[in-house]
């Protein structure tokens, strides 16, 4: 594969993949601000990833827009580039590019798990597998989300006299969350932080029904909150804009949540291990199926992959990509 | 078991200190004998499981999961626990016993026996119920549940106070049936033998020359903050027990100390090494600290004895509810009687105004014979723990010296996941090298400082330590300086700790190595 470097420039046709300084050309898997940056020249990307990017960034922020469809190839000189969903969030795709016999599949930001709120992954088959490794360690396993959702509705009923104010982030994780407690039953108004309106209001317009939202504004008396669900960003919990609710429960929805520590380090009393990132188990599960005979770990914890990898005979390293460190977050 | 593992989750994730007291002692209220009383030695640390070491769960572990898979995840995780509770592989259907009955089928378990049953229990218990089993095993609980709050969770709505618990707290063994029927059954209090236990001591807090005002001298009498280990002696039928400040019996280790006489007389002290009543530096004494057997060379020239502060028992009447000034006076006489060649009384000092005692510090202080002064409340009673208003110590001014951050490891506990353990080092011509390691000092946001500091400036790992570029320079605090053969640079700093990032120093304004030890070894 030395068509494509580990900048993830694919040289033959001068393009990068989610680019984190302005390019000429940038194919962007998801609309998540450390994948899509503004200010490239020419943008190739899913309808809904332009079309967030325009609602984040504005009309321009990139100079010509090419949308591109799942499962519709698309020839630039010689170079064919495939689209698949990735089921990480409403827009997110894998990447695969076919280049003289060579195939090479990216998935970006991926999950396996079922999501109503975006198009689901689908598995790839091919030479080269550049993976993501957020949770690349086997400590990562995460639940079944209907069981997080659960011990969330339960809690409303134990302490109805504490406002529930969880965080999520904007984009993905809010409407999931929104549509996984719909799913449960759950028709009471849900309450968000203004930085959530808009790209609600967008999975709306996409077709997800996300049920009674309503902005958390205080018009009536604090207590109006107790009881009820608050989605807000995790910077917000931790603002003064948090302080119109009283004495709220302070819940996290992220993969992250499953160290305890970490919870109880962002003073989390409710932890929802609800993740848009494939955990360990998937990660490997992806391996195995894509068939690939070469592995390429980027985007997180990527020595333990690359050391389960090479212990089954894969050859397998680690691309340090800048612009993503291991902070901890998860978007 | 499932009961237990529910408890200390939530009390993990609790913030409040009042709903953790509540969640505590709803589950002391509602929750049978033996196992809430199992419950509780757990709490207070009072559960050692034998034939089962943190290093055998390890070795247990590694031979279910990839070692290296294994190792990368705790460095991340932080806590063993957690780790294996996350990490366990296997998920097996079966019933989960009462805590009661897991720890007696663990207690009569052979150390042959006694991994393949855990890894039984792991394998049908869920994630929380396994983070407890390795919790309960290793010890040290780490939830932000001090023993002193789950003793306040106990007498919470009662007329019970934390003082009568805990004078008679080191007499009670789990599964402190008594205690719980004394407490929720309006039985009779607890007797507890107390020539056989640790009493907890009295602490002090901290205080500067600037608090001095809020103070009235004449209510004071102050004594020297002795350099060396404080203790607990139990005298009692010819013999004597030296218990250190955690109530672990150290007698063992100090075999010269004899006692002769019959009666019981429990006292408070400061352990030393040294000549005729004149103690040596702190690092002879060290030298003695925590071994097995003790050398005819360590008991020759490392004499112990012991200073002493306090008296709490007399022929069994029990004095800490008398006024400081008349226990010494107590002291005195049973001292004078007695004739104990390894006893001596700590001087007291008596002042009238705040001047005198800065004068009295500035002229007879011997820096390595002393950590300070202590000031006592002349009435003050005897309370354990450490009560408000009391007692003070006013220790020496700390020494500083700005290093460099050279490598950094992940901290463990609240800290996990953050690069909190740091090493520094000096100039030793035009290379740095490391003079101490240091974990605390900061607070949260030089935490966050230090942490994105190393994860941006990594030029190497070796395993789960980093290497960083040599260009944060920190004020290190310390109390002194000896030299060491154990390290390389030949110096070994007394709690040393953070006092101040210095990301504006550069490094080049460090000091060297032998200038360092020019400035402080004399101390």
């Amino acid at each position: 594969m030395d068509w494509v470097n580990k900048h993830l420039q694919i040289e033959p046709i001068n393009t990068s993949i989610d680019p984190i300084f302005p390019v000429e050309n940038a194919i962007i898997t998801h609309a998540h601000a450390d994948h899509a940056k503004p200010g490239h020249k020419n943008v190739l990307a899913t309808k809904h990833t332009i079309e967030i990017m325009k609602i984040r960034y504005g009309e321009n922020c990139a100079n010509n827009f090419q949308e591109l469809s799942f499962n519709s190839p698309l020839n630039i000189n010689g170079v064919k580039v495939t689209f698949f969903p990735a089921g990480h969030i409403l827009g997110s795709t894998q990447v695969l590019l076919e280049y003289k016999k060579d195939k090479i599949n990216f998935t970006g930001d991926f999950k396996i798990t079922k999501d109503d709120t975006c198009e689901n992954f689908r598995p790839v088959n091919c030479d080269t597998l550049v993976t993501e490794a957020t949770f690349g360690l086997p400590i990562f396993q995460h639940p079944d989300p209907e069981f997080e959702i659960n011990k969330l509705i339960e809690s409303i009923k134990n302490f109805p006299n504490r406002p529930h104010l969880i965080g999520v982030y904007a984009l993905g994780k809010a409407q999931r969350l929104i549509k996984l407690l719909r799913n449960k039953g759950y028709d009471e108004t849900i309450f968000i932080h203004g930085a959530l309106e808009k790209i609600c209001n967008y999975y709306i317009q996409s077709g997800i029904n996300l049920g009674n939202l309503s902005k958390a504004l205080i018009k009536g008396e604090k207590k109006d909150f107790n009881g009820k669900i608050i989605l807000a960003p995790p910077s917000a919990l931790k603002s003064t804009w948090s302080r119109r609710f009283i004495d709220p429960i302070l819940s996290h929805a992220s993969g992250w949540m499953s160290v305890k520590q970490r919870a109880k380090q962002s003073l989390v009393e409710l932890p929802l291990l609800i993740s848009d990132h494939a955990d360990w188990n998937e990660l490997i599960s992806n391996i195995n199926n894509s068939l690939a005979k070469n592995i390429l770990v980027t985007h997180g914890r990527e020595e333990a992959l690359v050391h389960w990898c090479k212990k089954r005979g894969l050859k397998a390293s680690a691309l340090s990509i800048q612009g993503r460190d291991d902070s901890g977050e998860e978007i | 078991m499932r009961e237990f593992s529910q408890l200390i989750n939530q009390l993990i994730l609790t913030r409040s200190r009042n709903r953790k007291i509540e969640l505590l002692n709803h589950y002391f209220r509602n929750t049978k004998n033996p196992d809430r009383g199992l419950a509780l030695a757990i709490l207070t640390g009072n559960l050692k499981i034998k034939n089962i070491s943190i290093s055998k769960i390890k070795e247990m572990i590694k031979e279910e999961v990839d070692p290296e898979l294994f190792d990368l995840s705790y460095d991340y995780v932080g806590d063993l626990a957690e780790t294996i509770a996350l990490i366990w592989p296997y998920n097996q259907k079966g019933l989960v016993p009462k805590l009661s009955f897991i720890i007696d089928e663990l207690e009569s378990s052979s150390s042959t026996n006694i991994t393949r049953l855990i890894k039984k229990y792991l394998s049908i218990f869920s994630e929380n119920e396994r983070w407890a089993l390795i919790k309960l095993l290793s010890g040290g609980l780490r939830i932000g549940v001090s023993t002193r709050l789950t003793k306040l969770s106990l007498i919470h709505n009662t007329d019970i106070k934390i003082s009568e618990i805990e004078k008679i707290w080191n007499g009670l063994e789990p599964p402190y049936l008594e205690l719980f029927k004394w407490i929720f059954e309006k039985g009779v209090k607890p007797k507890i033998v107390v020539e056989k236990i640790f009493h907890p001591l009295m602490l002090a807090h901290p205080v500067e020359e600037k608090d001095f005002n809020k103070l009235n001298p004449e209510e004071f009498l102050a004594e020297w903050k002795w350099d060396g280990i404080r203790v607990q002696l139990v005298l009692f039928n010819s013999k004597i027990r030296i218990f250190s400040r955690t109530g672990d019996d150290i007698s063992h280790t100090f075999p010269e100390i004899q006692n002769i006489e019959n009666d019981l007389v429990v006292l408070d002290g400061e352990l030393l090494v040294g000549n005729g009543f004149t103690p040596f530096k702190f690092n002879k004494l060290q030298q003695r600290l925590n071994r097995k057997k003790v050398s005819k060379n360590h008991l020759e020239n490392f004499p112990a004895f012991v200073k002493l502060y306090d008296i709490l028992f007399f022929k069994n009447r029990d004095l800490r509810s008398l006024g400081f000034t008349e226990r010494r006076r107590i002291l005195l006489n049973w001292h004078n009687k007695v004739q104990n060649k390894f006893f001596d009384l700590s001087e007291i000092f008596e002042f009238k105004t705040w001047e005198e005692l800065i004068n009295i510090k500035s002229k007879k202080l011997n820096k390595s014979e002393h950590e300070g002064l202590m000031i006592k409340r002349k009435n003050s009673v005897y309370i354990s723990g450490r009560p408000k208003g009391h007692w003070y110590k006013w220790k020496n001014d700390p020494l500083v010296v700005d290093a460099v951050m050279m490598y950094a490891q992940r901290g463990h506990g609240k800290r996990s996941s953050y690069y909190s353990d740091f090493t520094f080092g000096l100039w030793d011509k035009d290379t740095i090298v490391p003079i101490c390691k240091a974990y605390f000092g900061f607070n949260n946001e030089e935490l966050d400082i230090l942490d994105k500091f190393v994860r941006n400036n990594t030029i190497k790992k070796y395993g789960p330590v980093r290497e960083v570029e040599k260009k944060f320079v920190v004020e290190i605090a310390f109390d002194s300086l000896d030299f060491s053969k154990r390290h390389k640079s030949g110096v070994a700093l007394r709690f040393p700790r953070i006092k101040r990032l210095r990301q504006d120093k550069p490094t080049n304004e460090v000091i060297n190595i032998e200038l360092f030890k020019k400035k402080f070894i004399h101390y």
